[in-house]
């Protein structure tokens, strides 16, 4: 038996996932700039994953600005660098943690639930009742999500990025005793358009990332019940996994010197 | 149109070949079904009985052969072309797969809107006029498809496979899941619908009873091949050693079910 022959296979299988998956992508992006589009269904879309994510993202970047805070002034004040938290804060949050931890909660909280439906509407047959009413899926379901998760993500964190600062805010100024007002400027004059213009388009790109997964492994699910846990499982973990990537090659990109 | 050229088969197939990796699933299907008339394919499970439906519907794409719907070719059709054939198909599915997050009148009435963009009210009114012809009342049409009951949903699939006025009907085992009374029921209103609407049915199925009751013409399908058809009432003398078995449910004879050996 050919030992190379399990490793050329897995690569064979990898080529030709990577293949359906970028056909998928494209075929997806296609019907989202050609008419007809569905504007109710859009709509709906972007309620779900714009409204009813804001407390999820609210509470999580809300925590995480507020340990950010603390931990930094753990460090910090062994060198009598306390001064430096609002920027480390502002900072962190807009670039890094507000996209991330936003992204890497819809992909949890959106990704799975678009894998979980298109995936029991294909083992249902309901993906084949569209195309036998002469709908096409990819115009009625993925572009729908699509449009949704590139549009709906950047609002997602920008309220985050609010809402992080806002924690770090909280903790330096009622636990470490910050003046409120200093604070406040020393944010301010901080905080540059590119740090937030980066986290923004990261998160159109995250949201974009979180959609395509959960439509793609939901449209692509096979056999019955555990299929779909299963389509929902790569969904989550493969959207979390793009994101972290695709993050560093961002980042890369605008910071890099 | 079809008095002029009464030649045309209103469906043909020939030589459709459809492979999954190396299982050979349908293994050069011919067949014609003449307009206005009702085919009932029989087979047992794993036949390729659905793989067919699905080739004929556009779904899956045979490897190789030939589909042609009045003569003209339909394996190969743009997304567009496609969507202009299958708006002149209706289809039952097995189990309705009616749509779940819309109400029960949406369902029938989506590939009005949808495909054929009409108004919301005018296709509603339709939609509970085709409920009336399937025997449910206007105010199931509020409901969501989860509170019906399997008839029910069966109905309502049929309603909406009817709902564009179909040449072409394809029913997939259109009594499976339901007890004997509402199959019959099911069946009556196959029979009366496709006949209201003047169309060319394809049903496949299991149930000798059912398609006694659906059936101008059967045809058996065997290891993806047609083995026998003819006038449903010739059925019980096919002179057919596999169509016999199949007829009398019978555990012994030529079929071999792929079953491993205990």
């Amino acid at each position: 038996m050919n030992p190379f022959r399990p490793v050329g296979h897995a690569f064979l299988a990898f080529l030709e996932a990577t293949g359906r998956l970028f056909l998928f992508a494209v075929i997806g992006i296609g019907h989202c700039v050609r008419p007809p589009l569905y504007p109710r269904l859009i709509g709906r879309q972007m309620i779900d994953i714009g409204y009813y994510s804001l407390p999820v993202v609210g509470l999580t970047t809300l925590f995480a600005g507020m340990v950010l805070a603390l931990q930094s002034y753990t460090g910090f004040a062994r060198f009598s660098a306390e001064d430096a938290i609002p920027s480390v804060v502002v900072l962190s949050i807009t670039r890094e943690l507000s996209p991330v931890l936003a992204g890497l909660m819809i992909a949890g909280r959106i990704g799975a639930a678009m894998a979980a439906e298109l995936g029991t509407m294909r083992v249902t047959e309901q993906i084949d009742a569209l195309e036998t009413l002469s709908t096409n899926p990819y115009k009625y379901l993925v572009a729908p999500r699509l449009i949704a998760g590139v549009t709906m993500m950047p609002l997602l964190v920008l309220i985050g990025d609010v809402m992080g600062i806002f924690g770090g805010y909280v903790v330096s100024v009622f636990k470490l005793g910050f003046n409120a007002q200093t604070y406040i400027v020393n944010t301010w004059n901080f905080v540059q358009a590119m740090d937030v213009v980066s986290g923004l388009v990261k998160a159109a790109v995250f949201g974009f990332l979180v959609a395509l997964m959960g439509c793609y492994h939901g449209y692509m699910s096979r056999g019955g019940a555990q299929g779909v846990g299963q389509a929902t499982t790569n969904a989550v973990v493969s959207a979390s996994i793009l994101i972290l990537i695709s993050n560093y090659l961002i980042t890369e990109m605008f910071f890099a010197q | 149109m079809s008095d002029a050229t009464p030649t045309v088969p209103k469906i043909k197939l020939a030589g459709v070949e459809k492979h999954f990796g190396t299982k050979t699933v349908l293994n050069g299907v011919d067949l014609e079904v003449a307009q206005g008339e009702s085919l009932v394919i029989i087979g047992g499970s794993g036949t390729g009985k659905s793989v067919m439906l699905k080739c004929i519907l556009g779904l899956l794409t045979p490897d190789a052969g030939e589909i042609e719907i009045d003569g003209r070719p339909i394996t190969r059709l743009s997304t567009a072309e496609r969507e202009a054939v299958n708006a002149r198909i209706g289809m039952l599915f097995q189990n309705a797969a009616l749509f779940d997050s819309l109400s029960v009148w949406e369902n029938v009435a989506f590939g009005l809107i949808q495909g054929k963009r009409m108004k919301r009210a005018r296709a509603k009114e339709i939609a509970i006029r085709k409920l009336a012809d399937v025997g449910l009342d206007a105010d199931v049409g509020a409901l969501s498809p989860a509170e019906l009951s399997g008839g029910m949903r069966k109905r309502v699939g049929l309603a909406r496979a009817i709902a564009g006025d179909p040449e072409i009907i394809f029913f997939d085992e259109p009594t499976t899941g339901l007890d004997p009374i509402m199959g019959h029921i099911i069946d009556e209103l196959i029979v009366h619908c496709v006949r209201q609407v003047g169309a060319t049915a394809i049903s496949i199925t299991h149930d000798m009873a059912s398609a006694r009751r659906i059936a101008d013409r059967m045809a058996m399908l065997y290891r993806g091949e047609i083995i026998w058809s003819g006038p449903a009432a010739s059925i019980d003398d096919s002179g057919n050693a596999y169509v016999d078995q199949f007829v009398h449910g019978a555990a012994e004879g030529p079929i071999r079910m792929e079953l491993r050996k205990l």
